[in-house]
């Protein structure tokens, strides 16, 4: 019964902040290997009940007398430093989930939308959800082995705006997936720049990779 | 709000047990990575989960790892914590950056995550 907690490495005791980041994509698609390739624990599994009065609840297939549902999701980590630490959600985008996202992931920095090029239709839905709640999120293609698309291919199938980072991956390796993590947080601090340009001066050490074009 | 039926697979008896019935009010304020700090030793009569939770966090532990570990479902963890806040026998770090709508995190954070993730 202890087996989960004794191979468990202790965060330092003086962690203090938790920071989280979503996987989402669809079945299969390699959100629970790329929690793996850089979480430092080996991933693990928990689930949430949510319990919602109404039309949520009544969409889901065959559950109507229930008045909660459970969603399961898979998590790893990274300690950034000796205060804070990372936490990586690999959540599944089908459209049935998404009402216990809302809940769950409020405060997450941001998401990584992870596609397969020969299944791209699957992740319209999450894509379109993280639009709507004005969650920044970055794509990352993993390759499959599925037909070449080009860039600009894959971004008219996601109807993705220029500004959004597209990028490839192998979820299986450790530096692509960090690297897919770092293009997140570059795209996120681009966009908090240039939010809060007026009040905070530029950070010369910190080149984001992409600068957003200004929306017109 | 009733909530009769928290988790799928345990029995509605043991969960109810467990939180002594109670809903979720106050136990909200717990992030799923919320780190939580035992501020005592587990005390002999104590419910097992509540040992656990203790021994658990003598370092900090996330609301999620110790859901995990315990094989429950979230929201009854945190009924569970916010049960033992209430009686000094935990403290909670909650996340600094929580993100309200519209409202990107702080340059600052993002600065210190981008030099921990180089550095993996
Ligand atoms: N070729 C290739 N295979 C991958 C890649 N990433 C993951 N896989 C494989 O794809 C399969 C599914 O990966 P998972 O990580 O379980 O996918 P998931 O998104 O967590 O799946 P669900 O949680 O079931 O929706 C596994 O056999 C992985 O080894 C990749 O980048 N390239
Ligand atoms: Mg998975």
């Amino acid at each position: 019964m202890d087996s989960a907690t004794s191979d468990r490495a202790a965060l330092q005791a003086t962690a203090d902040n938790g920071l989280k980041i979503v996987v989402v994509g669809g079945f299969g698609v390699g959100k629970t290997t790329m929690v793996r390739s850089v979480s430092e624990i080996r991933p693990l599994n928990t689930e949430e009940t949510m319990t919602r009065a109404g039309e949520a609840v009544d969409h889901l297939d065959g559950v109507q007398s229930k008045t909660s549902t459970t969603v399961a999701f898979d998590f790893g980590r990274i300690s950034l430093d000796e205060r804070s630490v990372l936490y990586l959600f690999g959540a599944p985008g089908q459209e049935r989930f998404w009402f216990l996202w809302d809940r769950l992931f409020s405060g997450t920095l941001g998401a990584v939308v992870l596609v397969d090029t020969r299944r791209l239709a699957d992740s319209w839905y999450a894509i379109d959800r993280l639009e709507h709640h004005g969650t920044p999120f970055i794509v990352a293609c993993n390759d499959f082995g599925g037909p070449l698309h080009t860039e600009q291919q894959i971004r008219e199938a996601l109807d993705l705006s220029d500004d959004v980072p597209l990028v490839e991956c192998d979820a299986r390796d450790r530096s692509s997936s960090k690297y897919v993590l770092i293009t997140l947080v570059e795209h996120l601090h681009a966009l908090s720049q240039g939010n809060a340009s007026a009040t905070s001066a530029a950070r010369p050490e910190i080149t984001p990779e992409k600068t957003p074009e200004p929306t017109s | 709000m009733t909530r009769r039926r928290p988790g799928r697979d345990d029995a509605p008896d043991r969960l109810y047990t467990l939180t002594g019935g109670r809903s979720r009010s106050g136990s909200d304020a717990f992030d799923l990575v919320t780190l939580v700090v035992s501020e005592c030793e587990p005390a002999p009569g104590m419910q097992s989960e509540h040992v656990t939770i203790l021994r658990m966090c003598t370092r900090p532990t996330a609301v999620v790892e110790i859901a995990a570990s315990l094989g429950l479902p979230v929201s009854i963890v945190r009924i569970m914590l916010s049960d033992l806040l209430d009686t000094g026998r935990i403290s909670a770090r909650h996340p600094r950056t929580a993100r309200v709508a519209d409202r990107l995190p702080d340059p600052d954070i993002l600065e210190q995550v981008l030099v921990g993730l180089r550095n993996l």
